[in-house]
């Protein structure tokens, strides 16, 4: 609509500045970076406020009961919190009882003396070594102890060493 | 009869509120048609004019069309839906059940939604294959083509999403794996699957997540996109056509 190299508005100023910007690019440029910083903006914020801050899911750390629950050469599994509390000779471990697959929830077979995934056919050993199906990685074990009045306690948030066992 | 039904429609043409409606006279030749559906919100992104080859009768011609006519029966069937279902645990199952078994005619309703909706996923499958096979991807189409890949990739995450809804032991499993390969993802997985799922498990927010996905959101999205590929169908010379037995036109 303007040419930039014309003379300017009725009072004689110029419409470019030295450097050749004039003055529609410039507002342009400003609204449009304006606008760009605005969204940016908004777009973090909402990301923000769609993480939630306080989950009400069903806490990691939780009670398993009284050690003499267990026999030995056992192994148990606490539906609610989804963990195996496996108890040999040598004492105890906790081992998950979620798939490392897709995160489908495993069966203990006695019979077979196999921890197997009804989802996609992985099978792990007692200790969650895995047999054999598409699971990648052992089922993990998680930290696993006694609190002051003698009961065991697991933190599924916690994953330990698979030779770690708690003796008795 | 008819004579007194034309004099009927002849004086209601000539009403004041008929002529603040419809503003052209009636559509008697070629040229006021044409008018008559480029001032139509609702028909002026359809052509004024197709080719009779175009309207051909083939097995495969009306993918496109069943395919927006099942989106159109889902929106309906979904909305009467929505007036007894709460996006809650575990009050979902039991509105499912509810639907089922209580209330009138709802196991059809929930049916016809659940059977569309799979039906949905198999048309628009096909209406890709044939307008691939067809070679409608190819100039002046290209940017239809993709229009119509996000469709499609809309379309499965509005199955995705509505899957989880009657929250049973098929749908929580279902999306507890379906969330678990999402996050198999480089770098961005956890955190897509975090936001996905309002948390780390399968839970209340997941729910109440994939409802708004399921009811507004996705929706919303496909109706835009719908709107531009009619648009481009149009605007891009109308459908595909291609001799019985030669190579293609346009």
């Amino acid at each position: 609509m303007t040419d930039s190299s014309k003379p300017g508005n009725a009072a004689g100023l110029p419409k470019t500045t030295e450097a050749g910007v004039s003055r529609r690019d410039f507002l342009n440029e400003i609204t449009f970076a304006a606008l760009g910083i605005a969204a940016g903006g908004s777009a973090i914020v909402t990301y923000g406020y769609l993480e939630p801050n306080v989950l009400f899911e069903p806490p990691t750390k939780f009670r398993a009961g009284a050690p003499d629950l267990y026999p030995v050469n056992t192994v148990t599994y606490l539906p609610e919190q989804q963990v195996y509390i496996v108890r040999t000779r040598e004492g105890f471990y906790a081992v998950s009882a979620v798939c490392t697959h897709l995160g489908c929830i495993t069966q203990w077979k006695p019979e077979a003396e196999q921890i197997a995934c009804p989802c996609h056919g992985s099978k792990f050993r007692a200790d969650g070594r895995k047999i054999e199906g598409p699971a990648p990685r052992p089922l993990p074990h998680f930290s696993i102890g006694l609190t002051p009045d003698g009961e065991l306690q697991v933190d599924k948030l916690e994953t330990i060493n698979p030779n770690q066992v708690l003796r008795t | 009869m008819a004579a007194s039904f034309q004099q009927a429609l002849t004086h209601l043409r000539s009403t004041r509120v008929w002529k603040s409606i419809f503003r052209r006279g009636p559509a008697l030749t070629n040229r006021t048609r044409s008018v008559a559906v480029f001032g139509n919100l609702f028909l002026h992104f359809l052509p004024a004019k197709v080719r009779e080859k175009s309207l051909r009768v083939r097995a495969t011609y009306y993918l496109g069309s069943i395919s927006f006519l099942l989106f159109a029966m889902l929106t309906i069937t979904g909305i009467l839906l929505m007036f007894y279902y709460h996006p809650a645990t575990p009050q979902a199952y039991r509105d499912m059940k509810d639907l089922r078994f209580v209330v009138s005619n709802g196991v059809f309703l929930r049916n016809l939604h659940r059977l569309a909706a799979q039906l949905m996923v198999l048309a628009v499958f096909a209406h890709m294959f044939h307008v691939f096979y067809r070679g409608g991807y190819k100039p002046p189409h290209e940017f239809n083509w993709v229009i119509g890949v996000v469709l499609l990739l809309v379309t499965l995450f509005l199955s995705y999403t509505g899957y989880l809804l009657p929250w049973d032991q098929l749908a929580f499993w279902a999306i507890t794996v379906g969330t678990n390969i999402i996050s198999a993802m480089p770098v961005l997985g956890k955190y897509v699957r975090f936001q996905l799922l309002g948390g780390t498990i399968v839970g209340e927010n997941a729910l109440l997540r994939f409802y708004v996905l399921h009811c507004v959101v996705l929706p919303l999205v496909a109706i835009v996109f719908v709107a531009v590929h009619f648009w481009r169908v149009q605007k891009d010379g109308g459908l595909t056509v291609r001799e019985p037995d030669g190579p293609q036109k346009d």
